[in-house]
């Protein structure tokens, strides 16, 4: 089959490997019929995820058809249509049975390594380094997809690919960050990072009943979609430094009560002192993570505000602003989506037409101009936001 | 709980606090800390102080052959495979305790553990363990170059749901003890499983044999077991990354 393989710092190839099997009981393959390059996809393009080895399988946005299934499985038979979650599940497991799937204790063959950093392993996850699983991602033909009772979600056949791929990470992933940001009526939203997850944060926070949503990104075209689709007022950082100053202005001086960092570990975050002090130790590896939204998000939140963290961060952070964080009384809530808790009431949203998940899409290109498509997207070149790939 | 030692001269899990950035490395550190550190001096203001921290940082780095980021992210470059090699040439006694919390009962753990013939499955480096009688076992573990070792145990201890007790038989190739137990976890959220290993190798061809059972970081070995245990009780099977069956067989 063809996939595409990660071969170091903005390497990518589209080649032919051998299919995957059934390799235990509880397996199913799925042929992808779409996939979608993530914005964390862009975190191991760029050489900032470590333990990954030259030849994985990139991918982890990825639906398709049922081909095979384990002796095992219950629930799923060949045919079906499915969406896969991110997140690879076991559902036995006491974090599984408290729906905290992307923790889940038993599906990280190298559990060991994400334990050396976090101190526990979170769950595996598909195309996303050793450190989490050294699975094979869905950027290719076909997926070997384990615990296939668990995470996939049948979908029926009247609705489009389109409109419910991005059910497999960034529509629940922007859709905890507006959960976890703990809106209530009213509430003032701020979410930095208008890229897919930004949006569907801004899209979700409007559905916990947000009063008002303010989008901070320096990409006109980004900005403009979360006008136009998030409905959203807008601070472009480019051209206005002083955010945490802007927010505090167009708050009354109260600050807005919910903050969503929807960028994570590669925040530009401009010429400001810190995101200059970020690159210079990021660039020496003394650093993993840029965390300039991370402490913008601190500073601009009211008092007792709570901050979502929705990007992705890997490592560590340098001069976290604890002392506003504790003095202010935050609330900091994060972590990677659990997927499968969303899927169902995500699925019900899309059905009755509340939402159409596909208007973060710019561009369609086939699986084998997937190389070319990482260099758009990393670039955001061309009004480049979301890229569908169709192997 | 995890813990492993190698008793006697040179244990080397006592290197922890060393160097972990190579030579190399640690010149460039001290080069670009001092540039940096220079710079900052010329460059005043909030720029400078930024300039001044990171320099500081580098030349702290590179000057100590320490740096802290390498070592919570399990990096070190400072250590070259001889070194490594070297540090396994130690025949000493291994002993490794490990636990692990299993979401079920005491009752179906212990009767899955009792079975021995059942640890194979999940303890990687044994090939197979056979019953002898209701005390004694017949033991077939992996050793390098494709050859295997065995020895003779007997259960020295038993207490129903909560002790099971080994060691090799008086005047085995291989002297090795272990112990699990078993004890409900806190709340009712299913039970905690501890194991605890000794190997005492001999010296000779078949000692550094043995040595090697528990691989090189015989802590993780154990670890990784109990693991594999964990997961074969939850869930049916054992998570691999592999996208085709082995000619082995499932993992």
């Amino acid at each position: 089959m063809k996939a595409l393989r990660w071969y170091g710092r903005n390497n990518v190839r589209v080649e032919s490997v051998p299919d995957p099997g059934i390799v235990n009981p509880h397996d199913a393959i799925v042929r992808v019929t779409s996939t979608a390059i993530c914005g964390s996809d862009l975190h191991i393009y760029d050489g900032y995820i470590p333990s990954m080895q030259a030849g994985d399988i990139l991918g982890h946005e990825f639906m398709g058809e049922i081909v095979e299934v384990g002796p095992e499985v219950r629930s799923l038979r060949p045919g079906d249509r499915v969406v896969v979650p991110f997140t690879i599940s076991c559902g036995a497991c006491f974090f599984c049975k408290n729906e905290l799937w992307s923790l889940c204790d038993n599906t990280n063959p190298n559990a060991w390594m994400a334990e050396q950093t976090y101190g526990y392993s979170p769950a595996g996850l598909f195309g996303y380094s050793h450190a989490f699983g050294g699975y094979a991602g869905g950027q290719a033909e076909y997926v070997r997809v384990p615990f296939a009772d668990v995470g996939p979600l049948k979908v029926p056949a009247g609705i489009p690919d389109d409109r419910l791929l991005f059910l497999t990470d960034i529509f629940p992933t922007g859709y905890m960050a507006a959960e976890n940001a703990g809106i209530r009526p009213g509430d003032t939203v701020a979410v930095w990072g208008c890229g897919p997850v930004g949006q569907f944060a801004i899209k979700s926070a409007w559905m916990f009943g947000a009063g008002r949503v303010i989008a901070i990104d320096r990409v006109a075209e980004r900005l403009r979609l979360a006008e136009q689709e998030g409905r959203a007022e807008s601070i472009n950082f480019e051209t206005n430094r002083d955010v945490t100053g802007q927010l505090k202005q167009m708050t009354g001086g109260r600050g807005p009560d919910c903050c969503i960092d929807a960028v994570g570990m590669e925040a530009h975050g401009g010429s400001s002192l810190d995101a200059m002090y970020d690159r210079v130790k990021q660039a020496v590896r003394m650093e993993s993570d840029r965390a300039h939204v991370l402490r913008e998000a601190i500073q601009s939140c009211r008092k007792g505000g709570t901050v979502s963290l929705a990007g992705v961060y890997g490592g560590f952070i340098d001069k976290m602003p604890m002392g506003a964080a504790f003095n202010k009384g935050l609330t900091l809530r994060m972590g990677q989506t659990h997927v499968p808790r969303f899927l169902k009431p995500l699925l019900r949203r899309i059905e009755e037409g509340e939402i159409d998940p596909s208007f973060v899409i710019t561009h369609r290109l086939p699986l084998d101009e997937a190389p070319a498509a990482y260099r758009m997207f990393r670039e955001k070149d061309d009004g480049c936001i979301k890229v569908v790939l169709t192997p | 709980m995890a813990a492993a030692d190698r008793r006697g001269p040179g244990g080397w899990l006592g290197r922890t606090s060393d160097k972990n950035v190579h030579q190399w490395e640690r010149a460039a550190s001290v080069a670009a800390g001092a540039a940096l550190s220079g710079l900052a001096l010329w460059r005043r203001g909030w720029t400078g102080v930024a300039l001044a921290l990171a320099g500081g940082d580098l030349l702290w780095r590179g000057l100590s052959g320490n740096c802290w980021c390498y070592r919570l992210l399990g990096v070190n470059t400072a250590r070259t495979g001889a070194g490594r090699r070297a540090v396994m040439r130690h025949r000493e006694s291994i002993k490794v305790e490990h636990s692990v919390t299993v979401d079920r009962p005491v009752e179906e753990l212990y009767r899955y553990w009792r079975r021995l013939e059942h640890l194979p499955r999940f303890m990687e480096h044994l090939v197979s363990v056979h019953e002898l009688d209701g005390h004694r076992s017949r033991w077939v573990a992996k050793a390098p170059a494709g050859r295997t070792v065995e020895w003779e145990a007997e259960i020295i201890s038993e207490r129903e749901n909560e002790l099971i007790g080994w060691r090799s038989l008086p005047g085995s190739e291989v002297a090795t003890a272990g112990s699990v137990r078993f004890a409900p976890a806190t709340g009712g959220r299913g039970a905690v499983v501890a194991v605890s290993l000794a190997y005492d190798p001999p010296a000779g061809p078949l000692g550094a044999a043995v040595a090697r059972l528990l691989g090189e970081e015989p802590a993780r070995q154990v670890a990784d077991d109990l693991r594999r245990f964990k997961q074969v009780i939850e869930t049916g099977e054992i998570a691999t990354n592999e996208q085709v069956l082995s000619e082995a067989g499932a993992p």
